[in-house]
C-alpha cells in the first residue's frame, strides 16, 4: 500500500497504526531472507503505533502519525543500535538522534528497523555489509544495489510504504532503480547531515526510497530543512509538494546528456530510458540532446575525493573511546592497528588507504588538487546545460540488477555502476530515480536531475510520469 | 654568532563555550564532565562555529594591526592521538583569519616592531593522563575543543630577552582586550619556540622547535640554552639538525622529542563539515568600535601628556585592571598624576599584594583612593599621616575625610595657630634659644620637634620650620 494511501485510511480510521505496524512486522519476517534489516526493532515500534493510535484519537498532528518505516543503519537514534554496516560499530548504541529521527519521530512515524547497507556506505551492491549481503526482492539471488541496498529491498518487497536513505555517489537511486522503486537525494544542504554517520561530508545526502514519487515527496517534506547543529545545510524556500504534484509536462525542456547514454549502457536499459523518453515528449515534453564533457572524469574525480574526506572522517575509530577495540593490546599502536584492521571490512580499508595516499605531502596537488578541479568543471557543465533545459535525464544505473558476486572481483567494474550518478553528487543537485520498464524481467531505473534546490520539479515531472504509467506498481514475484 | 627566533604562541580564547561545541570551557571541572558528543568526536556529530571565538580573534586583529580575511578557511590537521577525539585537530592552514600585524616592544633602550606572519583559529586536543592509574593511561577530553588562535611571528627576533619582551607585550594586550584571560598555568597562554643561529652574513640556519613552554622565565632559559648548545655544535663543526625538543625546568636544558625524519605528514585539507568563514566589514567595524585604548599607546600618553617616568608609564600599563582604576584615581582626584601613580603603584598595590587580592577584589575604591591623594596634595595631611588614613580607609568604607575625621589627623595649616606655638616653645626653652643663636644650628631640629609634639603631630613641618627660622633671625 502506498504512503498516501496509508496516510487517507488512517485517517479516515478504516486503518490503526497498530494494525499497519504489525502488517509491516509479519511482512519483514516473511521476507527476512532478503537479509534487509540489521536490526529489528519489533517492541518499540508496536509501542509507537499504539501512541500514535492514541495521539490519533486525541486529533494530535503528525505528518506521518502511525505510518511505519525504517531508516538505513546509518542514521543514529538513540538507544538503538546504529551500526552503518560495520563490525567497528556493530554494538553502538548512540545517546543522540540525527536531526531526521528527531523530525520524523517528532511526525508521529513508526520506526519498525534499521536498513542493511554497505559498510559506512562505500559500495554499490549491498555486498559489503558486515552483516551479510541484502537481497533484490526481484531476484534473490541478486544484489539490490548500494549503498541504500536494505532500504530499497524493503520497499520494494512493500514492508514499509518508506524507508530513508542516504547518497554519496548514487547511494538511493542506483538501488532504487536495481529495486524498481522510486528513491530522491536532495540537493546538497537540503537535509541536516547531523547524526548521520560520515562517508565523505561533501557529498552525503540524506533522502529517501518510497514507492512512489507522490510518496517520497511526503517522506521527503517532513525530513527536509535548515538545521542549526549542520553549518552545511542551507534555509531553503521548502519543497511545495502539492504544487509539485499538479506540474504539467508541457513544455518541460529535458535534456539528454550523450555521456549518459553511450557505451557501458545495456541495451534493455537504453531502451527503457528510450521509450520512458517518448513518454515525456508524448505529453508535451521536448527532448533535447546536451552535453556534459566532463563527466567522463567524474568516477576518477570521485574516488579520490570520497576516499580523501572518508580517510580523515573514520579516524575517529580508533578503539579509544567507542566501538570495536582489539583484545589486549600490547600498546598504542596495536591498540590502532587490530582495532582498526579487525572492525573494517576490506572495501573500507582500501579507500581509507586511497584517501591517506592521495592527501600525502607530494600527491596532494596531483590528485586531491586537481579532482577538486574537475569537480569544479563537472559543476560548471550543469550550470551550462541547465541554462537550455529545465531537467536533465539518463539511466540511473548502466545495468540491471547484477548476480551476488559478479562484481566483486572486479572493483571497477563496481563502481562503473555509478558512473550516471556521482557526477551529481560532485555538483550538488537534486535528482532522483523511478521505475521506467524491465530488461530481462529485471527493473531499469530513469534518473531525472534538476537544478539546484528545484527538487518540486523533480518530483512533478517523475509524478506526471507515473500518473500515466504503471512500472511502479509493478510488484516482485511472491509480493502483494 | 647571531641568533634567530619565532615564536608560535597558543592563545585561549576566552568564550563560555567550546569553539565548535555548546560545552562548558570552564577550567577544573572533573575529567570529561564537560565534553558533549561533538567533543567526544561521535560519529555523525558536526562542528559548528562559535561566533564568540571569532569575534575575539578579529578584536585581537584589529589591536596588531593584522589584516582581517574576509574569507578564511577551516583544514583538518590528520594524526592518530589517544587525546584527539576524531583523529584531526580542525585548524585553519593555507587561509587564516588574520594576516600579518606586529606588537611593538621595547628592551633596554631600544623599540622593536616584531612583525607577525599569522593568526589562526582552532580547537585544542584533549590531555592524556599517565599517572593516575596503574599501567594504563586516562584521557580527560574536558580540553578538547577550547577555542585557541595561535599567533605566529615572523622569524625576526634575535635574543631570549626580545623573546620575553615580545611575549610579555602580547600576553598584556590579549589580557587588555579580553580575548584570553592569560592564565599560563591553567595553559591558556603557552609557547613554542623556533631557534636557529648562524655567523654574520650567512643565511639562517637550521632551526630547532622547543615546544609548549609555560612562564616567561622558562621561554627565556630554554631559548638561551638553546642559543648555547647549537652554537656549540656549530663551534665543534657540527651540524645542528632539524627537530622538536622538550624543555626541562627541573635540568634546565632542551631534550630532543623527535626527529624531522619522525614528523608528521598531517595531510592538511579543508574541512567539508565547515563552509569558509565570511566575515562581514559590520561585525569587524562593530568591534573596532569597541576597541579600548590600547596599552602601548596609553603608555606613551602617560609619559607625554602626564609627565610620568618611563618606568612608571610601564608599569601602569601592564595590567588594564591596573590602568583602568590608575585612570579613575586621576579622575576623582585634584592631585597631579605623578602623585596619584605613586599612591597606586607603591601603597595600593602594596596593600593588594599583602593581601593577596587582585585590583578587581580590593576593599578600597579608586574613587575614595583619590580622595585621599587630594587631601595630601592640598597639605591637610603629611605623608606620615596619609599611610595611617590609607590603612585606615583599606580596612572601612569610609571616604577620605571620614576616616581623617575618625582618627582627628587633620594637619594645622593656620599660620597664627602655628606662630602661638612656636612662640610658647621658644618662651619654655630660652638656654636653647641663646645656644642657637651662638651657632649651634643644630637645635632647629629640636625646637621643630618641639612644636609637633605640643601640636600631637599635625603641624606641617615645613610651615613650622619656615617660623621658626623667620623668628630666630
Amino acid at each position: 500500500m502506498s504512503l498516501a494511501a496509508l496516510l487517507a485510511g488512517l485517517d479516515s480510521g478504516a486503518m490503526s497504526a497498530r494494525g499497519a505496524t504489525e502488517d509491516a512486522l509479519s511482512r519483514a519476517s516473511r521476507a527476512a531472507g532478503l537479509n534487509a534489516l540489521i536490526t529489528l526493532t519489533a517492541d518499540a515500534a508496536r509501542a509507537a503505533a499504539e501512541r500514535a493510535d492514541a495521539a490519533r484519537a486525541m486529533g494530535a498532528p503528525g505528518e506521518l502519525l502511525g505510518v511505519p518505516y525504517a531508516h538505513k543503519d546509518l542514521f543514529c537514534t538513540l538507544d538503538v543500535t546504529t551500526t552503518a554496516g560495520s563490525r567497528m560499530l556493530a554494538k553502538f548504541v548512540p545517546p543522540y538522534s540525527a536531526t531526521i529521527h528527531e523530525k520524523l519521530d517528532a511526525s508521529g512515524a513508526v520506526l519498525i528497523g534499521k536498513a542493511n547497507m554497505d559498510e559506512f556506505a562505500m559500495g554499490s551492491s549491498n555486498e559489503h555489509s558486515y552483516f551479510g549481503a541484502a537481497r533484490n526482492p526481484w531476484d534473490p539471488d541478486r544484489v539490490p544495489g548500494g549503498s541504500s541496498g536494505g532500504s530499497a529491498a524493503l520497499v520494494a518487497a512493500r514492508i514499509v510504504p518508506f524507508a530513508t536513505a542516504s547518497d554519496t555517489g548514487g547511494s538511493i537511486r542506483q538501488p532504487a532503480a536495481l529495486c524498481g522503486v522510486t528513491g530522491i537525494k536532495p540537493t546538497y544542504g537540503r537535509v541536516s547531515r547531523y547524526g548521520m554517520i560520515a562517508y565523505a561530508s561533501s557529498l552525503d545526502q540524506a533522502g529517501v526510497i518510497a514507492t512512489s514519487a507522490h510518496d517520497a515527496a511526503l517522506a521527503l517534506s517532513v525530513i527536509a530543512g535548515f538545521d542549526p547543529r549542520d553549518p552545511t545545510s542551507v534555509d531553503a524556500p521548502p519543497i511545495d509538494v502539492s504544487d509539485a504534484l499538479s506540474m504539467s509536462l508541457a513544455g518541460l525542456r529535458i535534456g539528454r546528456p550523450r555521456q549518459w547514454c553511450g557505451e557501458g549502457i545495456d541495451s534493455g536499459v537504453a531502451n527503457a530510458v528510450d521509450a520512458a523518453l517518448a513518454i515525456y515528449a508524448e505529453h508535451g515534453a521536448r527532448i533535447v540532446d546536451i552535453d556534459l564533457p566532463s563527466s567522463e572524469h567524474a568516477i576518477a574525480a570521485y574516488y579520490v575525493i570520497a576516499p580523501a574526506e572518508a580517510s580523515s572522517n573514520l579516524a575517529r575509530f580508533d578503539g579509544v573511546r567507542y566501538g570495536h577495540r582489539c583484545a589486549h593490546p600490547k600498546d598504542l599502536a596495536d591498540l590502532y592497528t587490530r582495532s582498526r584492521e579487525e572492525g573494517f571490512g576490506h572495501e573500507v580499508q582500501k579507500r581509507i588507504l586511497t584517501g591517506t595516499y592521495v592527501l600525502s605531502a607530494g600527491y596532494y596537488e596531483a590528485y586531491y588538487h586537481r579532482a577538486l578541479k574537475v569537480r569544479r568543471l563537472i559543476a560548471n557543465d550543469f550550470a551550462r546545460a541547465f541554462n537550455e533545459v529545465d531537467l536533465i535525464a539518463g539511466p540511473t544505473s548502466p545495468c540491471v540488477a547484477f548476480k551476488l558476486g559478479e562484481k566483486l572481483a572486479d572493483p571497477v567494474a563496481m563502481y562503473l555502476a555509478d558512473v550516471n550518478t556521482v557526477s551529481v553528487n560532485l555538483a550538488g543537485l537534486p535528482a532522483l530515480s523511478i521505475p521506467c520498464g524491465f530488461s530481462d524481467g529485471l527493473p531499469v531505473g530513469l534518473q531525472l536531475c534538476a537544478p539546484w534546490w528545484q527538487e518540486s520539479r523533480l518530483i512533478g515531472a517523475a509524478h506526471a510520469y507515473q500518473r500515466v504509467t504503471d512500472w511502479h506498481r509493478a510488484l516482485p514475484p511472491g509480493i502483494a | 654568532m647571531l641568533a634567530t627566533i619565532g615564536l608560535e604562541v597558543h592563545v585561549q580564547l576566552n568564550t563560555a563555550a567550546k569553539i565548535f561545541s555548546g560545552a562548558a570551557t570552564a577550567y577544573g571541572a572533573e575529567p570529561n564532565a564537560q565534553a558533549c558528543a561533538i567533543d567526544l568526536g561521535m560519529p555523525g556529530t558536526l562542528p559548528v562555529m562559535n561566533a564568540a571565538a571569532v569575534r575575539l580573534a578579529v578584536r585581537l586583529g584589529l589591536a596588531l594591526g593584522s589584516t582581517i580575511a574576509p574569507r578564511s578557511i577551516f583544514a583538518r590537521k590528520n594524526y592518530f592521538y589517544p587525546d584527539l577525539p576524531k583523529g584531526y585537530q580542525i585548524s585553519q592552514f593555507e587561509a587564516p583569519i588574520l594576516i600579518g600585524g606586529g606588537i611593538d616592544i621595547r628592551v633596554g633602550q631600544t623599540n622593536k616592531r616584531i612583525e607577525l606572519t599569522r593568526a589562526h583559529l582552532e580547537e585544542d586536543a584533549g590531555k592524556s593522563v599517565h599517572d593516575a592509574f596503574h599501567r594504563e593511561s586516562g584521557i580527560d577530553l574536558n580540553r578538547a575543543g577550547t577555542p585557541l588562535l595561535e599567533v605566529v611571528s615572523e622569524p625576526v627576533i634575535e635574543s631570549a630577552a626580545e623573546a620575553v619582551a615580545y611575549l610579555k607585550a602580547l600576553h598584556t594586550l590579549v589580557r587588555w582586550l579580553g580575548v584570553s584571560d592569560g592564565n599560563m598555568q591553567e595553559g591558556s597562554f603557552r609557547c613554542d619556540a623556533n631557534v636557529s643561529v648562524r655567523k654574520p652574513g650567512e643565511a639562517l640556519g637550521t632551526r630547532a622547535e622547543i615546544k609548549n613552554v609555560n612562564s616567561f622565565r622558562f621561554v627565556e632559559k630554554a631559548i638561551d640554552y638553546e642559543i648555547e648548545r647549537q652554537i656549540r655544535i656549530i663551534e665543534s663543526g657540527g651540524k645542528v639538525v632539524q627537530e622538536t625538543r622538550l624543555y626541562d625546568a627541573q635540568r634546565d636544558e632542551t631534550r630532543s622529542m623527535r626527529g624531522k625524519e619522525s614528523a608528521h605528514d598531517y595531510r592538511y585539507f579543508p574541512d567539508p563539515d565547515l563552509p569558509p568563514l565570511i566575515l562581514d566589514s559590520a561585525l569587524i567595524e562593530t568591534e573596532r568600535s569597541r576597541l579600548p585604548e590600547l596599552p602601548n599607546a596609553r603608555r606613551e600618553r602617560y609619559q607625554e601628556d602626564l609627565g610620568l617616568s618611563e618606568y612608571d608609564s610601564a608599569q601602569l600599563t601592564q595590567d588594564r585592571a591596573l590602568s583602568d582604576a590608575f585612570e579613575s584615581v586621576i579622575a576623582a582626584s585634584a592631585a597631579p598624576a605623578k602623585l596619584c601613580a605613586n599612591w597606586v603603584l607603591s601603597d595600593w598595590q602594596g596593600a593588594l599584594n599583602a593581601a593577596n587580592l587582585t585590583i578587581d577584589q580590593s576593599p578600597l575604591s579608586a574613587e575614595r583612593l583619590g580622595g585621599l591623594v587630594t587631601r595630601v596634595h592640598d597639605g591637610s595631611l603629611s605623608s606620615k599621616m596619609a599611610k595611617q588614613v590609607f590603612e585606615a580607609m583599606f580596612a572601612s568604607d569610609d571616604s577620605a575625610d571620614a576616616a581623617i575625621a575618625r582618627l582627628g589627623l587633620k594637619q594645622v595649616n593656620d599660620i597664627d595657630a602655628l606662630a602661638a606655638h612656636v612662640e610658647a616653645v621658644l618662651t619654655e626653652n630660652t638656654t636653647q634659644v641663646a645656644q642657637f643663636q651662638a651657632g649651634n644650628q643644630k637645635l632647629l631640629a629640636f625646637f621643630v620637634g618641639q612644636v609637633m609634639k605640643r601640636t600631637q603631630g599635625q603641624a606641617n613641618p615645613a610651615q613650622v620650620t619656615a617660623l621658626l627660622r623667620d623668628r630666630l633671625g
